[in-house]
């Protein structure tokens, strides 16, 4: 669909009236033209107003805190300085937060994946007595909000002599996350029919070569969107690590921001340097979201948006 | 995009008949992580939360002395406590005003998004995306630079406008424009989903059909109530359902903004009610009754959304 031609689906589609432009006077179709361009004004301000917040963090993140204290604000980048990351990559904590969160990430990521792909297989490639349980337990729980479980996972971990550790945080984080992989893989995993898989041993690879030559590929972009998503929820949780690490030590990269904001308040705040931080936890999230978002859209509301 | 899938599922049910009479164990096998992940994270914590929430759990049992059971005791304690009221209360007409108004501007968003030019639909889909991927802390913080009392940019658009008592005017300090900082940040993360989702289900709509309702006299608005809403309403009520149950879960958020020394007693909501009875005051009975009548809310608000999803599964 071009923008240039005149009556595209999308215009027929929206307010203005074919039956008005068929008949032909120049009145109508200013009106229609005018409209568009209404229409178009009102969705660039709206795209602005989204975005300006990530413009804002971004261009604060590269502006000397002192010319931030002062007003009017500027909105271009003005003697874009770095020095606001220094001071965040070099504050307390940024390097031990940073580890911790890939070792919870990485952890969380692996097993997810793993756990997820064996039961999307099980659920889509065979039929057995309790499927039907296994698939509702799995749905009902992907529901259970982390704030209706926190306390109880906070005993656990500390009882078990486990609170500050990756392992323990990232077993929660794999429990919560899993349900929803389960089901995103299954589509995937139905997608790849078993027959192609019978017909590669037909013709003469074993079980595991047929699946790693033939199956695993087909799967991989199944598998990439639900690692990515894994990714994304491990990255960027709050609420469970909030209670799961509260040694200063053990803190993951949104804890750390947190304690970063904080002790910046302590003597008024350092804008520059706490975007800097929010900037750096940001930008890898926002690049690996635009990539692989559409699949994970299409998984929440598929059941609806099928015709 | 969305529809592969199904299709996929559906050609794929005769030979699953074949595998599973050929090799009964083998689906329980694989089944064994995600089951022993799920129990021991997910599982293990209500069942320790129905024992707990039946049971007196204080200081003298963290220090060793065994729990007593008392029965509905803390549920009696917590229902008939107005303070637990309050709580939920603002929790729920949080949780409604956040989903409703969220659905609306999205509906609005993705309506625009089919009148536009393709260049000005793209331009906005890249915003609406850049605001939906940012990390839930880093968004909070932001939205605090943007709402800082001192030298936000709010306070200073809205002097420049006109608008008297905003210089210097701090959001955070009282009870109702701290749910409103909170209602701008919530519907600005998350207007991208519904109006991503509302206009992927938008483009189903037969272009005919509103040609053919055009052509019969009928108006924006009659073509908007009486052939759009009809065509989409199986994704707007599941928008609308993920957004009420996405929205009673908003601990993070609020806890974030109480940092900024908000009245943290009149903002808790049921999250950071329970968290403040668990780890604040170390009362876990409390704390695992509220809990288990959170998940007991969740689970009653999902239930049509997780039955949407099984009649797929069964296709």
């Amino acid at each position: 669909m071009s923008a240039t031609t005149a009556p595209t689906p999308a215009t027929r589609a929206g307010a203005s009236r074919p039956v008005a432009a068929r008949s032909g006077p120049s009145a109508a179709r200013v009106r229609r033209v005018t409209g568009k361009v209404i229409a178009s004004a009102v969705a660039l301000l709206i795209a602005a107003v989204w975005a300006f917040p990530v413009y804002w963090m971004v261009l604060s993140a590269f502006t000397p805190n002192a010319r931030l204290r002062s007003m009017p604000p500027s909105f271009w980048p003005a003697s874009p300085t770095t020095t606001n990351f220094e001071g965040a990559v070099t504050g307390t904590n940024f390097a031990s937060a940073l580890r911790m969160s890939l070792a919870v990430t990485g952890l969380t990521v692996v097993a997810v994946l793993l756990f997820a792909f064996l039961a999307a297989l099980a659920i889509s490639r065979f039929r057995f007595r309790g499927r039907t349980s296994f698939v509702i337990t799995v749905l009902v729980v992907q529901m259970l909000p982390a704030e209706g479980l926190f306390i109880a996972q906070y005993k656990m971990l500390a009882t078990a002599g486990m609170l500050n550790t990756v392992v323990g945080v990232s077993l929660f984080y794999v429990a919560a996350i899993v349900p929803f992989t389960i089901w995103m893989l299954r589509g995937f995993v139905a997608g790849v029919p078993a027959d192609l898989e019978e017909a590669a041993m037909i013709d003469g690879l074993s079980r595991s070569q047929a699946f790693f030559r033939i199956t695993l590929p087909l799967l991989a972009p199944g598998l990439v969107a639900a690692g990515v998503y894994a990714f994304l929820q491990a990255w960027n949780e709050f609420t469970v690590a909030l209670v799961a690490l509260p040694a200063e030590s053990a803190q993951t990269l949104p804890l750390w921001l947190r304690g970063f904001l904080a002790a910046s308040a302590n003597r008024g705040v350092d804008w520059g340097q706490v975007m800097a931080a929010s900037t750096l936890i940001a930008i890898p999230v926002i690049i690996f979201f635009v990539l692989v978002q559409n699949r994970m859209t299409s998984g929440l509301v598929s059941g609806a948006v099928k015709g | 995009m969305s529809t592969a899938a199904p299709d996929a599922a559906t050609r794929a049910t005769t030979p699953q008949a074949t595998h599973g009479v050929r090799r009964p164990r083998m689906p329980y096998v694989l089944l064994v992580p995600a089951v022993a992940v799920l129990a021991l994270g997910l599982g293990y914590p209500v069942y320790w939360q129905v024992i707990t929430s039946l049971q007196k759990y204080g200081l003298a049992q963290q220090f060793g002395q065994p729990p007593e059971f008392v029965g509905l005791t803390n549920y009696t304690g917590i229902l008939t406590d107005g303070y637990f009221w309050s709580v939920a209360g603002k929790s729920i007409v949080f949780c409604l005003v956040n989903a409703f108004v969220t659905v609306a501007i999205g509906v609005a968003v993705a309506l625009l998004m089919r009148a536009v030019p393709t260049w000005v639909r793209i331009v906005l889909q890249v915003g609406l995306l850049v605001a939906w991927a940012m990390p839930l802390v880093a968004a909070v913080t932001v939205w605090k630079w943007l709402f800082d009392w001192r030298t936000g940019v709010v306070n200073w658009f809205l002097t420049q406008l006109g608008a008297t008592g905003f210089d210097g005017h701090n959001w955070l300090a009282e009870p109702l424009s701290f749910f409103f900082v909170a209602t701008v940040i919530i519907v600005w993360m998350s207007v991208p989903f519904v109006a991503l989702s509302v206009f992927a289900a938008l483009t189903q709509v037969p272009d005919e059909v509103l040609e053919a309702a055009t052509i019969d006299g009928a108006g924006p608005s009659k073509i908007f109530r009486w052939i759009i809403v009809p065509m989409i309403r199986p994704v707007l009520s599941i928008v609308l359902l993920l957004q009420i149950i996405w929205d009673l879960r908003v601990f993070a958020q609020i806890r974030l903004l109480q940092d900024s020394g908000a009245p943290v007693k009149e903002t808790n909501l049921l999250g950071n009610y329970i968290y403040e009875l668990g780890i604040g005051r170390q009362d876990f009975a409390s704390a695992a009754a509220v809990s288990i009548l959170v998940l007991a809310l969740t689970i009653a608000v999902s239930w049509p959304y997780v039955r949407s999803l099984l009649a797929e599964d069964k296709s």
